[in-house]
């Protein structure tokens, strides 16, 4: 079935840097995608209800603000609590130091992009590793 | 057919399924809105539109919030573009309604318009009645920024509400012809600026020469502060007492009905007609003789219709 990719943009905790989320929003729709975007300042909490309302396939999460090893697992972790984690790719991306990457990958964020990363990068690893078909 | 008794329980999952599978044009979805369509007509529909920025989606927020108050369940459909482009999408609404993720008695849903240019996407009708069975008391329907004919909400919804902003001016006169007829409570939102008083008194004078035998009422809101809110959900409360107690009501649903009727069954018969490949062959080589004026496109079209729509004796072919 043809159906486009639905992803939602969202960033976690106190962080006001939104360029970034915007870019990658923008450059998903242009890929044609379905971009859920739900603005700053959302707990990980409201992120995952979000994700399940909207029956997205890849929950993006940016984030600037040096929070991310506490930020990311968390949002994994509910997305597990509410059954969906099996169905959604979970990406992160923002300024994110690369000695942190291995760690949150292993707590189950699926690749993160940092900054120089072009767009396109993005979209391919999105088209390639989708959990459910569409 | 599980996910239809789920959706019955509540299960918000099982309802951002099923929009995702009416919105992907999945016949088990359609079967399952089918089975359980008794379901549905308990909801009261109510269609927020009016011009981009005017305040939308943050008055969604606060009408959520006060109906959420008053113990009632919420349902949100909040549309937004398509591009025609690239086929992709933001969706914005959600932005100012975080604030609701939360609240196990609200469910709110994006959508692409994918194309559909009346303000709404094809599958809002669908997703409305998803909404319905899942038990919300009020679904709350965030058309598009219109401009002058996206019209399409008054076939969804039992009451429209207008937005408007102050300093809309000429465009006050632009927009009055296709869509101002179609608003059956007007808010000005935005009352903090300048202007609004005027805004106000140019629309009333242009209701006042509307006829029939409900008067839009008009108030001002300042979403963001969440000011006339209350006076604002009077307003829909009376039109909604209107439509019950006139008998209008049933008269547009009944209306409504008729349009979805006539929109499903044309589209399945364009469905029969291309979407196989013997037709699409068939009709090629009938568009050939009528170029070359060996037969005419009238005759034509009957033809199509008993060999691919009609069967032998009459019935809808399989
Ligand atoms: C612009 C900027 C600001 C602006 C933000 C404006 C805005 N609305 O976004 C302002 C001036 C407001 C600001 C404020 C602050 N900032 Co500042 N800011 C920056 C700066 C210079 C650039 C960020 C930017 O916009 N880049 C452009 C965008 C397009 O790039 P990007 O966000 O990195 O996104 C790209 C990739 O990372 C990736 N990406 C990003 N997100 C995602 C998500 C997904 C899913 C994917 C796939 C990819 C992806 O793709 C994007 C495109 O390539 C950075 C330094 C830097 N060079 O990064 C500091 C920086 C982020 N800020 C920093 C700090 C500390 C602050 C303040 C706390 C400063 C202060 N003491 O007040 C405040 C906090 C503000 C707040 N409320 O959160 C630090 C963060 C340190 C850390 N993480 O440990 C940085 C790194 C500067 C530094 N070296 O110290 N800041
Ligand atoms: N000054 C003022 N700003 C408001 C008011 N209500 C909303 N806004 C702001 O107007 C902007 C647009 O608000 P939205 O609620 O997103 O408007 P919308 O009509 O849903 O927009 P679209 O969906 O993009 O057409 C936001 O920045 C709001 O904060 C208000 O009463 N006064
Ligand atoms: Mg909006």
């Amino acid at each position: 079935m043809d159906r486009p990719i639905r992803v939602l943009v969202a960033k976690p905790g106190l962080d006001g840097h939104d360029r970034g989320a915007k870019v990658i929003a923008r450059a998903l729709r242009d890929a044609g995608m379905e971009v859920i975007y739900t603005g700053l300042r959302l707990t990980p909490d409201q992120i995952v209800q979000a994700a399940l309302q909207e029956d997205v396939d890849v929950v993006a999460l940016s984030i600037l603000s040096g929070a991310h090893g506490h930020l990311l697992p968390k949002v994994v972790d509910k997305l597990k609590e509410e059954g969906i984690y099996d169905e959604v790719l979970v990406l992160g991306g923002g300024v994110i130091p690369e000695d942190d990457i291995p760690e949150l990958k292993k707590a189950g964020v699926a690749e993160i992009f940092t900054p120089g990363t072009p767009t396109g990068v993005t979209i391919d690893f999105i088209k390639n590793n989708l959990k459910r078909s569409l | 057919m599980e996910l239809g008794k789920r959706l019955l329980e509540g299960d918000k999952r099982a309802a951002a399924r099923l929009i995702s599978m009416i919105e992907n044009d999945d016949p088990e979805a359609v079967a399952i809105l089918s089975a359980y369509f008794s379901h549905t007509g308990n909801a009261r529909v109510i269609g927020i539109t009016g011009p981009p920025g005017a305040g939308k989606s943050t008055l969604v927020d606060k009408l959520a919030k006060l109906l959420r108050k008053k113990d009632a369940k919420v349902g949100v459909l909040a549309v937004d573009p398509t591009s025609p482009f690239s086929g992709g999408s933001i969706l914005g609404d959600r932005i100012r309604m975080s604030d609701l993720n939360l609240d196990p008695g609200v469910f709110i849903r994006s959508m692409g318009t994918r194309g559909q240019l009346g303000g709404l996407s094809k599958s809002t009708l669908g997703a409305v009645k998803i909404l319905d069975i899942m038990g919300m008391d009020y679904i709350l329907i965030e058309t598009v920024g219109v401009g002058q004919s996206e019209v399409d909400i008054v076939k969804a919804a039992d009451s429209v509400l207008m937005v408007m902003v102050p300093g809309l001016g000429d465009d006050i006169q632009a927009l009055k012809a296709g869509i101002m007829e179609i608003g059956d409570v007007f808010v000005i939102n935005k009352a903090d600026r300048d202007g609004a008083d005027r805004t106000k008194t140019e629309i009333e004078m242009m209701l006042d020469f509307s006829h029939g035998d409900w008067r839009p009422p008009v108030s001002q809101a300042v979403a963001v502060n969440n000011i006339g809110i209350e006076e604002l959900t009077d307003n829909l409360d009376k039109h909604w007492s209107f439509m019950k107690d006139s008998g209008k009501l049933i008269e547009k649903r009944v209306n409504n009905s008729e349009l979805e009727i006539i929109d499903l069954t044309q589209s399945a018969i364009l469905k029969k007609m291309m979407g196989n490949d013997d037709n699409r062959n068939r009709i090629r080589e009938l568009a050939k003789k009528v170029a070359i004026r060996e037969r005419d496109p009238y005759s034509i079209s009957q033809m199509v219709l008993k060999e691919m729509i009609v069967g032998e004796e009459g019935g809808v072919k399989d």
